[in-house]
């Protein structure tokens, strides 16, 4: 059930979790936080701080040693198999250098065994949500690092995942290429209602996407702060230009000062 | 630059025959260049044919160490339990001397074309099983991963990543695997031959040896290598053509 502001109830939540690697580093400890049907989540920390040891816990990749966590009510590995669909984007692109774009766009599609009529037309519906229409049939090497990227979201979402999990995707693109992504990703969202959670250690990154934004702490981390970010659902460019745009980043950079302190 | 090879083929054919000129080298020790050619043409029916036939055996057997290795591979990559306990033995297979199982062979399958053709696979299964096993299981974590999070099944990971992630793997593996084809073919020529009713390069590299005919032998060496040259040719062009789907995007 969603509100007036397309915020619903919990679709995913994790209670008290804690990972412990056999190597014996301590990765997360004590970590609770909630994401919201339809609402995008931020998560910020300092590099090696576990921010992408929680988004593998949540994508059911990786096992807490304590804590529980849920999906649609149940563990993730069980529920990105039937009730809530997951679609994950890393740093790199990670696309299969021997399939073209539409191919590799269609591959959650056809491991999911759905019929090629069917997992064309929404293959090339989301390449061309995402301006690739054109480069259906290009391999990865003839792209440029943004339009790579941009077949990595549009595979992450092809199959319509109720939760989008991103680990820094932008981190290693250009500043330019960076903020049209994340301008385009607003506009997927707006048009898909998917659930995200974005790691991210850029702070102006996150107040730009994030309905909320967590902060953690370096490792063993933990989530130990959060702002909410109040400027809506329609952002555009324009945002980035705005005293209450630098102002609230600045907020989340002292709060992330603080955690490490 | 294409003719540079050429003409270090050049200088070397005109060395070889000054040399024999000046030296005064008997035939049987050295023949030069020009009686290699001429021995060649007079025997270039025999010479076909005999190409012919260890072509055969060598792609047969190169094809089978493909598949057969490639099977291999997969059990290899399928568990580390596996690979550890029959690495040994593969490993083994490759460095006992094709010289001392072959004559075995020929005792357990009896002389002719299927031993010929097992001997070759012995040489050329090798690079196809390490190769095959590293392109397998040298996948990168994160789209494992992803297919983890698509819920792909064993059998959809294997088909849909770890093997064409293996293709360009299996390529450098095959090129290595072909040449050795052609090696092994006539080693297992020299060994089981094919009985009276076809002969081998190895069978006239045996025969002419054997009877001094020096000139005859120069030529049929040098029909092995031309062989060999086709093969490994082949395989680069086909290597090349997939190769430019293959590429890495970074």
């Amino acid at each position: 059930m969603q509100t007036a502001h397309g915020i619903g109830d919990p679709l995913a939540a994790v209670w008290g979790v804690g990972v412990r690697f056999p190597n014996d580093v301590e990765a997360l400890r004590d970590v609770d936080c909630t994401l919201r049907t339809g609402e995008l989540v931020a998560l910020v920390g300092p590099s090696g701080c576990g921010k992408s040891t929680l988004l593998r816990v949540l994508a059911g990749l990786a096992q807490p040693t304590t804590g529980t966590v849920e999906i649609a009510g149940r563990p993730p590995a069980e529920a990105r198999r039937e009730a809530a669909p997951i679609g994950i984007v890393f740093q790199q692109p990670t696309l299969l250098a021997w399939r073209t774009v539409a191919r590799n766009t269609v591959l959650p599609l056809e491991l999911a065994g759905v019929a090629g009529a069917t997992r064309d037309a929404d293959a090339r519906a989301l390449l061309e949500a995402v301006g690739l229409a054109e480069f259906a049939d290009a391999y990865p090497h003839q792209l440029s690092g943004g339009m790579r990227m941009r077949v990595a979201v549009a595979r992450a979402l092809v199959h319509r995942p109720a939760l989008l999990l991103m680990d820094e995707p932008f981190a290693a693109l250009d500043e330019l290429t960076r903020e049209t992504l994340q301008e385009e990703l607003l506009a997927l969202r707006a048009r898909h209602g998917f659930t995200t959670l974005f790691v991210t250690h850029n702070v102006f990154e996150a107040v730009f996407l994030a309905d909320r934004v967590l902060v953690m702490t370096p490792r063993p981390g933990r989530v130990v702060g959060e702002v909410a970010v109040p400027f809506g659902r329609t952002r555009d460019a324009e945002l980035r230009a705005d005293p209450a745009f630098a102002q609230l980043a600045g907020q989340v950079a002292r709060r992330l000062r603080e955690a490490q302190a | 630059m294409r003719a540079a090879p050429l003409a270090v083929f050049a200088l070397i054919l005109l060395a070889w025959h000054a040399a024999v000129v000046a030296f005064g080298i008997p035939p049987y020790l050295l023949p030069g260049p020009a009686t290699v050619g001429a021995e060649a043409w007079a025997h270039l029916g025999e010479l076909v044919r005999a190409s012919a036939v260890t072509g055969a055996a060598a792609l047969l057997g190169f094809l089978l160490s493909l598949g057969g290795g490639v099977l291999i591979a997969f059990a290899f990559a399928q568990s580390r339990v596996i690979a550890r306990s029959l690495w040994p033995y593969a490993v083994f297979l490759q460095t006992v001397p094709i010289v001392a199982i072959a004559p075995l062979i020929v005792i357990w399958s009896g002389p002719g074309f299927r031993s010929v053709v097992l001997v070759t696979w012995l040489v050329g299964v090798f690079p196809i099983v390490t190769s095959g096993t590293a392109g397998l299981t040298a996948v990168e974590p994160e789209l494992l991963e992803l297919f983890r999070v698509h819920n792909a099944s064993r059998w959809q990971t294997l088909w849909n990543l770890r093997l064409p992630n293996a293709v360009p793997h299996l390529m450098a593996g095959a090129q290595a695997s072909g040449g050795l084809s052609v090696v092994g073919a006539i080693a297992g020529e020299v060994f089981a031959g094919y009985g009276s009713s076809a002969r081998g390069l190895g069978y006239l590299i045996l025969l002419t040896s054997g009877q001094l005919k020096t000139a005859y032998l120069f030529a049929a060496v040098l029909a092995c290598t031309l062989l060999g040259l086709i093969a490994f040719g082949t395989l680069t062009a086909v290597g090349h053509a997939i190769g430019s789907r293959w590429r890495d995007p970074a």
